[in-house]
C-alpha cells in the first residue's frame, strides 16, 4: 500500500472526532489493536451486502471471501464466527445461495443475525431457510451459554418507520433468559443495527434500545456488538462496552459528515483498508482487534 | 408514411392512451429522497418509483398497503393506485425517507 493511501486512511478511519451521546461520551476509529493476541474468543463480522454491485465494491463477494480466508488462517480458531446482519443486500434467496457458498467455508461455526436488508418485505423466510439460528425463538433471538459467558442474539430490523424496534415479545423474553443470569457472568450482546441512539437521523438507533439496556444495568459486564454502520465506533457506557463493526463491503460516512449515510465510494487499496473483520478476547476487560483486509 | 402516423395519433388520442402513457406519474428517488414529496393521483393511476441512487431502497406503504421490497440502483417498481386514500410511504432501509401518494377517486 502506497504510503500517501494509508496516510488517506488514517484521515478516513479518523481516531479523536467525539461525538456526544449521554454523559459516557461516544468515541470514533478503531479499537486499539494487541497484535500479541494468541487465542481469540469469537470473531464478528458484519454486513456483506452479497448481490450489491456499485462502485463503492463491486465485488462483495471477493472482499467476504477475502474475509473468510482470513478468519480461517487466524492461529487458534474462534468458537465461533457472529455475522451481525445484511448479509445480503435485497434478501433474495439467490444472494443468500451466494452468501452461504462463501460463508461455509468458515472453519469454525456460524452466526448470522438478520439486517433490514435481509429482511425486505417483511419477509423472514428467505433467511430463515439460510441462516436460522439453531435454537432461535419464531422472532429470530436467541441466547446460549459457553465457557461462562451468557451470549444474546436480538433482532431489531423490523418495523423499521421506527428506526429499528425490539417489540415488546422479545423485550419480555430477554427479561426473563436473563433472570437466572448472575451479574457476575460476562454478558455479550450481539444485534444490527445499535441500541443506542448513535445517529438517529439516519436511523442508526433503535426505538426501544434504552429498555434492553435497562435490563442489562445489573451486570458487571457487557459487551455489546453490532454492524449496520459499516465503521467502528466505540462508547463505554458504565458497564457496558458498546462496539460497532467495520463492513466486509463498503464504509459509510461518519454520523453527520455527509448529506446522507450510504456507499462511500474509495480507491480500492483504501477499500480494503476500511472494510474488515474483528476478533473479541473477553477477559477482566474485553479487547477487540479490528482486522483490515488490506 | 406522416399520414399514417398522424392516423395512428389521432386513433391514440381519441382512446386517451397515448395521453396516459406520456404522463405516466413517476416517483424519483436520488440522494436518499422521494420526488415530489406529495404526489397527486386518480384511481387506476399506475406509478412508477425510480430508483436514481447509488443505494436499494424501498417503498413501503405505512399501513401496509403496498412494498416494493428492494429497488436496485437503476430499478423500477411499478404500483397501481385503486382506492382513494392518503398513502404514507417510506423506506424500510432508510426510514428517515418519507412521502406522500394522494389518491382521488377518478371521474365516472
Amino acid at each position: 500500500m502506497r504510503r500517501a493511501a494509508f496516510l488517506e486512511h488514517v484521515a478516513w478511519t479518523g481516531a479523536g472526532i467525539a461525538y456526544s451521546l449521554g454523559a459516557g461520551g461516544l468515541m470514533a476509529g478503531r479499537a486499539v489493536a494487541s497484535a500479541s493476541a494468541q487465542t481469540v474468543d469469537f470473531v464478528q463480522i458484519s454486513d456483506s451486502h452479497i448481490g450489491f454491485h456499485q462502485a463503492a465494491n463491486p465485488d462483495v463477494a471477493g472482499t467476504l471471501a477475502m474475509a473468510v480466508d482470513a478468519i480461517n488462517a487466524l492461529p487458534s480458531q474462534p468458537a465461533f464466527v457472529v455475522h451481525c446482519g445484511d448479509v445480503t443486500h435485497l434478501s433474495t434467496p439467490a444472494q443468500f445461495d451466494d452468501a452461504r457458498a462463501v460463508l461455509s467455508r468458515l472453519r469454525a461455526p456460524l452466526i448470522a443475525l438478520p439486517g433490514e436488508h435481509d429482511v425486505l418485505g417483511n419477509d423472514f423466510k428467505p433467511y430463515l431457510a439460510a441462516f436460522k439460528i439453531p435454537g432461535s425463538k419464531p422472532g429470530g433471538w436467541s441466547s446460549w451459554d459457553a465457557k461462562g459467558v451468557h451470549y444474546v442474539a436480538l433482532v431489531n430490523v423490523f418495523d423499521f418507520e421506527k428506526m429499528g424496534m425490539l417489540g415488546n415479545d422479545q423485550l419480555d423474553w430477554l427479561a426473563k433468559d436473563l433472570v437466572g443470569v448472575a451479574p457476575s457472568v460476562p454478558v455479550v450482546v450481539f444485534t444490527h443495527a445499535p441500541l443506542y441512539a448513535l445517529y438517529p437521523d439516519w436511523g442508526w438507533t433503535t426505538a426501544d434500545g434504552a429498555a434492553a439496556l435497562a435490563l442489562l444495568r445489573r451486570f458487571d459486564r457487557v459487551t455489546m456488538l453490532s454492524g449496520h454502520i459499516h465503521q467502528v465506533l466505540t462508547h463505554q457506557d458504565g458497564n457496558i462496552v458498546f462496539a460497532s463493526a467495520d463492513s466486509t463491503a463498503y464504509p459509510q460516512p461518519k454520523p453527520g459528515t455527509a448529506a446522507k449515510p450510504g456507499p462511500v465510494t474509495l480507491p480500492h487499496d483504501d477499500l480494503l483498508h476500511a472494510i474488515g473483520y474483528r476478533t473479541v478476547r473477553l477477559g477482566a476487560t474485553p479487547a477487540f482487534e479490528d482486522r483490515a483486509l488490506g | 408514411m406522416n399520414r399514417f402516423f398522424i392516423l395512428v395519433m389521432a386513433a391514440l388520442l381519441a382512446s386517451g392512451a397515448s395521453a396516459a402513457a406520456a404522463t405516466t406519474p413517476q416517483v424519483v428517488i436520488r440522494n436518499d429522497a422521494f420526488s415530489p414529496q406529495t404526489l397527486t393521483v386518480t384511481t387506476g393511476t399506475s406509478v412508477a418509483f425510480v430508483n436514481r441512487d447509488d443505494d436499494a431502497h424501498t417503498a413501503t406503504a405505512v399501513d401496509g398497503s403496498f412494498d416494493s421490497k428492494g429497488i436496485d440502483t437503476g430499478g423500477v417498481w411499478r404500483h397501481t393506485f385503486t382506492k382513494p386514500g392518503i398513502y404514507a410511504y417510506f423506506c424500510t432501509l432508510h426510514p428517515f425517507m418519507k412521502a406522500t401518494i394522494v389518491v382521488k377517486a377518478a371521474a365516472q
